[in-house]
């Protein structure tokens, strides 16, 4: 059974090639940016955050550019250990994060899809099954053959979204780059995406465009300054369309 | 299709259970094998992409090397060529393997830095991926070695067995080094130029081109002090030189073993800070 869990997440990101010194004038008591026991300048990415996210919810992070949607994204895919506080996600996790990340541009995209396999531990044969079932899905015919370094950014989305999901997940982390599809796509992922989600699993998206969290997401939880100022059903925290 | 599956991510900022996930980290990554094998021939094949002798072109650039080398230092230092030619071969091919080891080290994890911000993947993959490439450059290197062997007709002995534990200390000591040296320069970028440095330096100190014969007697012991000479040794002596010093042997041994207990201690500590620094 997917879920998510957190309480009083806390991350905070050194910088280290900034001198603290020439900043440390400029900082307010209540900036984001502060300076930590070592002396180093770090800001707050992610404050104080408690929510529980369970099997079935379909969850928007919304925000301003660097409210920390894509870093808590990161964090819940397990890259970041948090500063303070708890966080436990149980399910298999497939993260759309970065389009080209574990992608290598002069492979083609069948040597990328047996990669992604490798990556996630298959055996030669799942590699295999999986390179075909990637194929169907992402609909790149004769592309799959070619090196990626050539694909448009479409049908690297295609390829990434298509990896992602044949695996499984029981947890899809997204960015939200994936919206670069076009229309025949999109319907497709969404089809996917629906089902994905319709089989007791969880969906976090980062996103922009309200039109897809008003038609893909249950829940959404607004960030601002790397803390939850709203979390709610849709139409509570964005307001009637 | 299913994968299989994840260990759950489980966080608690107050317990960080730092030993526990270094450990996981090499097991799974050790696990991971396959993945590190296949990325290794991936890189060596981008490097050499379009090149119609790929990694060949190292063992021709070797060869050139030791041929024109090995009649230079013969001539200058009076010494018998067949007995000069298999030791240079053998000491300059592990040098520039322990060199390119330590030199691509630096750049392990931040190379990997996109893959590293998407996924947990355990660092001990990017580590051996990077061991692996070098080894298998180097392996390229064999027909010069044996062409040099049967030219002068130096074959080495039973002794040669020896190369099996010579070789595990060697494939260690790269994979500490690789896990150390992509960890501090990941937080510190200047680490890498220091590195390359100080690997120049190392080379007219470590005995590749002379022989440590050639040091006065009382100053010999000193080589002992040089991890590279020692290391080195476990090779060529099995290859060259009838076994190799038992005292290089030893202390062959002792700085492994440190080399191991620094890494391991440095991962434990700062694996969870390596994704906030690449």
């Amino acid at each position: 059974m997917a879920r998510i869990a957190a309480q009083g997440l806390t991350l905070e990101f050194p910088f280290y090639h900034l001198g603290a010194r020439s900043l440390k004038k400029r900082l307010l008591a209540k900036s984001r940016l502060h300076t930590d026991a070592g002396n180093r300048v770090v800001v707050t990415a992610l404050r104080d955050m408690s929510f529980t996210i369970n099997s079935g919810e379909r969850v928007a992070l919304v925000g301003t550019n660097g409210a920390g949607k894509t870093t808590l994204l990161r964090t819940l895919a397990g890259v970041y250990e948090p500063a303070a506080g708890r966080l436990s996600v149980e399910g298999r996790i497939g993260s759309l994060i970065d389009v080209m990340a574990g992608m290598d541009g002069d492979s083609t995209g069948r040597e990328n899809i047996v990669l992604r396999g490798l990556y996630r531990g298959l055996s030669d044969a799942q590699c295999d099954e999986l390179a075909e079932q990637v194929g169907v899905f992402s609909g790149l015919g004769d592309f799959l053959d070619v090196p990626i370094r050539t694909y448009s950014a479409g049908m690297g989305v295609r390829l990434a979204f298509a990896m992602a999901t044949a695996i499984q997940p029981e947890v899809l982390l997204m960015d939200e780059w994936f919206l670069a599809g076009d229309a025949d796509f999109l319907a497709r992922a969404e089809e996917r995406l629906t089902r994905l989600v319709g089989q007791a699993d969880i969906l976090v998206i980062a996103t922009h465009d309200m039109g897809v969290v008003r038609r893909w997401c249950t829940r959404a939880i607004r960030i601002d300054a790397g803390a939850i100022v709203a979390d709610g059903p849709v139409a509570e925290v964005l307001g009637p369309a | 299709m299913q994968s299989p599956a994840a260990e759950a991510i489980r966080y608690d900022a107050a317990e960080p259970e730092r030993l526990r996930r270094a450990l996981a980290d090499l097991t799974l990554g050790f696990a991971r094998f396959r993945l590190a094998w296949a990325l290794a021939w991936l890189d060596i094949r981008n490097r050499y992409r379009g090149s119609v002798l790929g990694p060949f072109w190292l063992t021709l650039s070797t060869g050139a090397m030791v041929g024109g080398l090995g009649l230079l230092y013969a001539t200058l230092f009076r010494f018998d060529l067949r007995d000069y030619l298999p030791h240079l071969a053998v000491s300059l091919i592990m040098w520039n393997m322990m060199a390119a080891m330590v030199t691509e080290a630096t750049n392990s994890l931040i190379t990997s830095e996109a893959i590293i911000r998407q996924m947990p993947l355990p660092y001990t993959v990017h580590a051996l991926r990077c061991v692996l490439r070098n080894m298998i450059i180097a392996a390229h290197n064999v027909p010069l070695i044996l062409l040099v062997f049967l030219a002068t007709w130096r074959l080495p002995g039973a002794e040669v067995a020896l190369l099996a534990p010579g070789f595990a200390l060697i494939a260690l000591n790269a994979f500490a080094a690789t896990l150390l040296l992509g960890m501090l320069c990941a937080r510190f970028r200047d680490i890498g130029p220091i590195v390359a440095s100080v690997m120049q330096l190392a080379f007219f100190m470590t005995p590749v081109l002379w022989k440590p014969a050639l040091l006065p007697a009382a100053l010999q012991p000193l080589m002992l002090l040089n991890p590279f000479y020692c290391l080195m040794e476990t090779v060529r002596g099995p290859l060259a030189e009838g076994g190799g010093p038992w005292a290089a042997w030893a202390m062959a041994l002792v700085w492994t073993a440190a080399h191991l207990a620094i890494a391991f201690a440095f991962f434990v500590r700062f694996r969870g800070r390596v994704a906030y620094w690449v």
